[in-house]
């Protein structure tokens, strides 16, 4: 059986995690791995956290991933990347996107946004960070920051091969297909 | 063709492909998807949300009778409601095929409980079947209306939350039709009196043989033989870790049908192999049974009996190995769920929380977020419609112990027509005295916005009459002046009206009306209420930083070195405005 590939890509409701797994899975598919992608946003309307779970190979079973099993966790906040550190491999890579949603109780003074997150899991970990969102108002939308971070996914996963720019192509809006293209290759741009 | 599909979608596929052609559902997480996808086939299938889960069972059940292929789906807890039709059904049996689907949610994302329904395949005895993934999901739901037609029974469809809503490959076939059976009277078959029920009881006992019979052959109770030191019993989602814990070595009996259990098969991998482990999520169901045919093997001995089971799990149960995992000191701060921005129910709760000597009975919506500091205004919730019944029992007891402390119930629009108009009717009929407040937010909100009775529109997106509530309460017996309606955003309004129907000792009703701010809003409602797009700020000369705005518990607002409010997601809805006693909020001009 061949090494089956795990992912995670977690954040906060209304960052666009669902439209980067789309076209993570399509392009995937496309690939011909067999591929099992597993969505948790149960509350997200109401402030909740999300997370996506994508697995590929030739032959997947569980459609969710274990702690200690992820080749790589995009985060797209980063205190998510804190709440699911654990799931990443010894060995796996930590993306994130360097960029603060309080929650609640952060908001309202009851607790405290964790400081030095980046440099914690940096010492124990393989961490890039980078500031999506501000390579997404360069490319000329701050909206393509989901794009940015997929860009960055696919070359730190080694999965250039794919026809990811006719994939994006097919799923963003008509009319800003250029600009999510130039945000997918920044986004690659910042993995070396 | 192969698509990629949610479990849901794939059950949806499969109704399609069979010929189905009546549906019925009452909204509830992790099913809600498989109504919201069918109706995009409303053409060929006719869909409705039901005001609950028994009427809609009950709908699928005529349906059948009738002599078109139908199926109703819940939530796990939605099969408690339907239960009643469930059981007789078991011994009426079918003429059209007919499936109910319930989804059950190990782990409770989003449920009140986590109970495994399979047990009611065994106590109602109809046949069941537990798909593991979108493609069987699929397979299953069409297998089980043919099922169901061959043995004459209701078939439930067990489904959890990883199944419904895990993507994975699914073939794409086409539609079948099914043209209506045509009808026969059949009185001694479908009117379940005693003597007819005698008679329905023993042909059910002839049919659990046949099904049994036939569970032993089916092929999808499949037995993998690999290396046969290791034997494995799964079934649904748990089969999926089990098969990727013990890899290619192990031997599987795969079971897809386990109702009834295909004990002959069971029987004959257990003699096959020399250590066999039943791995399933929740209750020891199929362990129970396979002990009970004196079958020796590791079940729940070491797999957890509660919470959903994932590779990591099963694997440190079998083999011990814990593979460590990275850590960090620091705590990520929860993101608890709250009311949103704008929520009507955030202005009502506030208002609530200000009235003392009263117990707040509460109900299960978006409301129940209403429970949450720093609102707190809610003691009880268990079940979609306890609110007012549980309410008027404590009411009762609290009145007979001679407490002067005074009930109010709280229940959301959906809840009230699910289930919350008996209740009303108790209050009523037997003499009461607590307050029941109806939050009609004009919508289903916490399932994600369905229609319902009193919306004004269908699930096939029809124009349709509307429940008229306070026409409703008076019709039960409420009196004209109890019956209160309010725009809960206003505070002094609601918290008036709070008193005013907790000084009576008869019976009240306050219905808080005013639009979920997420919602769609339609013509009716942009006509009724003032939904231009608003804002509020803070007067930063102003404030003081009491925090009392804070307490309200609106994410639009920020407590740090100042108090702010975020105009993205902020509504003008003003209740912070209404609570400031610095007149430091206003609205953006
Ligand atoms: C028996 C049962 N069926 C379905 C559900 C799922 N469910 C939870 S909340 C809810 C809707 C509540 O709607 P409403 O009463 O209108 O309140 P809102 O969320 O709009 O505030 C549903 C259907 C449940 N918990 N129990």
């Amino acid at each position: 059986m061949g090494e089956i590939k795990n992912i995670l890509l977690v954040g906060v409701g209304g960052q666009g995690t669902i439209l980067a797994s789309k076209i993570l899975s399509e392009g995937l598919i496309q690939a011909g791995y067999d591929v099992k992608m597993s969505e948790i946003h149960g509350m997200s309307q109401r402030g909740g956290n999300v997370s996506t779970q994508i697995r590929f190979g030739d032959k997947v079973y569980s459609p969710i991933v274990g702690k200690g099993e992820a080749n790589i966790i995009v985060a797209f906040e980063k205190m998510e990347a804190l709440r699911w550190f654990e799931y990443l491999k010894d060995d796996g890579i930590m993306v994130i996107n360097d960029f603060e949603i309080p929650s609640v109780p952060i908001q309202q003074g009851t607790a405290k946004y964790p400081e030095g997150i980046l440099e914690d899991l940096a010492a124990k970990a393989k961490v890039l960070v980078f500031k999506a969102g501000e390579i997404a108002e360069k490319v000329g939308n701050a909206r393509t920051m989901n794009i940015v971070l997929l860009g960055a996914l696919t070359k730190a996963m080694d999965l250039q091969g794919i026809d990811w720019e006719s994939v994006i192509m097919a799923n963003v809006k008509k009319g800003l297909e250029d600009i999510n293209i130039k945000a997918f290759h920044a986004g690659a741009d910042q993995v070396k | 063709m192969k698509v990629l599909m949610t479990g849901n979608e794939a059950i949806v596929r499969g109704a399609y492909e069979a010929g189905l052609t009546i549906a019925s559902a009452y909204p509830g997480t992790p099913s809600t998807e498989i109504l919201e996808n069918l109706v995009n086939y409303k053409d060929d299938i006719y869909c409705e949300w039901a005001p609950n889960e028994k009427v809609a069972l009950e709908v699928a059940i005529g349906a059948s009778i009738a002599g078109a292929r139908s199926m109703a789906a819940m939530k796990h807890v939605g099969v408690n409601v339907a239960a009643d039709p469930l059981f007789t059904f078991a011994y009426t049996g079918v003429t059209g095929g007919c499936v109910l689907v319930s989804a059950d949610d190990p782990g409770m994302h989003s449920s009140q409980n986590e109970q495994d329904n399979r047990n009611y395949a065994t106590a109602a005895r109809i046949l069941m079947l537990e798909p593991s993934d979108s493609q069987e999901a699929k397979d299953f739901m069409m297998l089980g209306l043919e099922l169901s037609e061959r043995f004459d029974t209701p078939v439930m469809i067990r489904m959890t939350t990883r199944v419904c809503h895990s993507k994975s490959m699914v073939e794409i076939g086409t539609r079948v039709e099914k043209p209506l059976i045509p009808y026969e009277r059949k009185i001694a078959k479908y009117v379940a009196t005693p003597a007819n029920g005698k008679v329905l009881r023993k042909q059910l006992i002839d049919r659990l043989k046949r099904m049994e019979k036939y569970s032993n052959t089916a092929p999808i109770n499949k037995a993998e033989y690999n290396d046969t030191k290791i034997g494995v019993i799964s079934a649904g989602i748990a089969y999926q870790y089990a098969r990727e814990v013990f890899g290619e070595e192990a031997s599987y009996l795969k079971l897809g049908m386990t109702f009834p259990m295909p004990m002959d098969l069971i029987t004959e991998f257990a003699g096959k192999v020399e250590k066999l482990y039943v791995i399933e999520e929740m209750d020891p169901y199929m362990e129970n049974q396979i002990k009970m045919a004196g079958i020796q093997c590791i079940g729940k001995e070491i797999i957890p009996e509660m919470d959903e089971l994932n590779t990591d799990i099963v694997r440190k149960a079998v083999f011990g190995t814990d593979t460590g995992v990275l850590q960090s000191e620091k705590v990520a701060v929860g993101r608890p769920p709250v009311l949103c921005a704008g929520c009507p129910h955030r202005g009502f709760f506030y208002a609530l929380r200000k009235k003392k000597n009263i117990i707040i009975t509460g109900d299960i919506g978006c409301y129940t977020l209403g429970s949450a500091a720093p609102l707190s205004a809610m003691d009880t919730c268990f079940c979609m419609g306890g609110s007012i019944s549980a309410g008027h029992g404590a009411a009762m007891a609290l009145k007979k112990g001679g407490s002067d402390k005074k009930v109010v119930a709280v229940i959301g629009d959906s809840t009230f027509f699910h289930s919350g108009v008996n209740s009303l009717m108790d209050v009523v009929y037997n003499k009461g005295n607590s307050v029941s407040v109806i939050l009609d937010n004009r919508i289903t909100a916490m399932t994600g916005h369905q229609d319902n009775p009193g919306t004004g529109y269908t699930l096939m997106g029809e124009s349709t009459r509307e429940v008229d509530i306070p026409m409703l309460c008076r019709a039960i017996g409420i009196k004209d002046e109890n019956i209160y309606t309010v725009n809960p955003l206003l505070l002094d309004e609601t918290g008036k009206v709070l008193d005013e129907a907790l000084s009576k000792d008869e019976p009240a009703v306050i219905i808080a009306r005013y639009p979920c701010v997420l919602k769609a809003f339609t013509d009716q409602d942009k006509e009724e209420f003032d939904l231009r797009p608003k804002k509020c700020y803070i007067d930063q000369e102003k404030c003081t930083k009491c925090k009392v705005c804070v307490k309200t518990g609106c994410p639009a607002i920020f407590s740090g070195e100042q108090i702010t409010i975020d105009q993205g997601p902020c509504t003008g809805c003003t209740v912070c405005m209404q609570v400031c006693k610095f007149d430091a909020i206003r609205e953006v001009e």
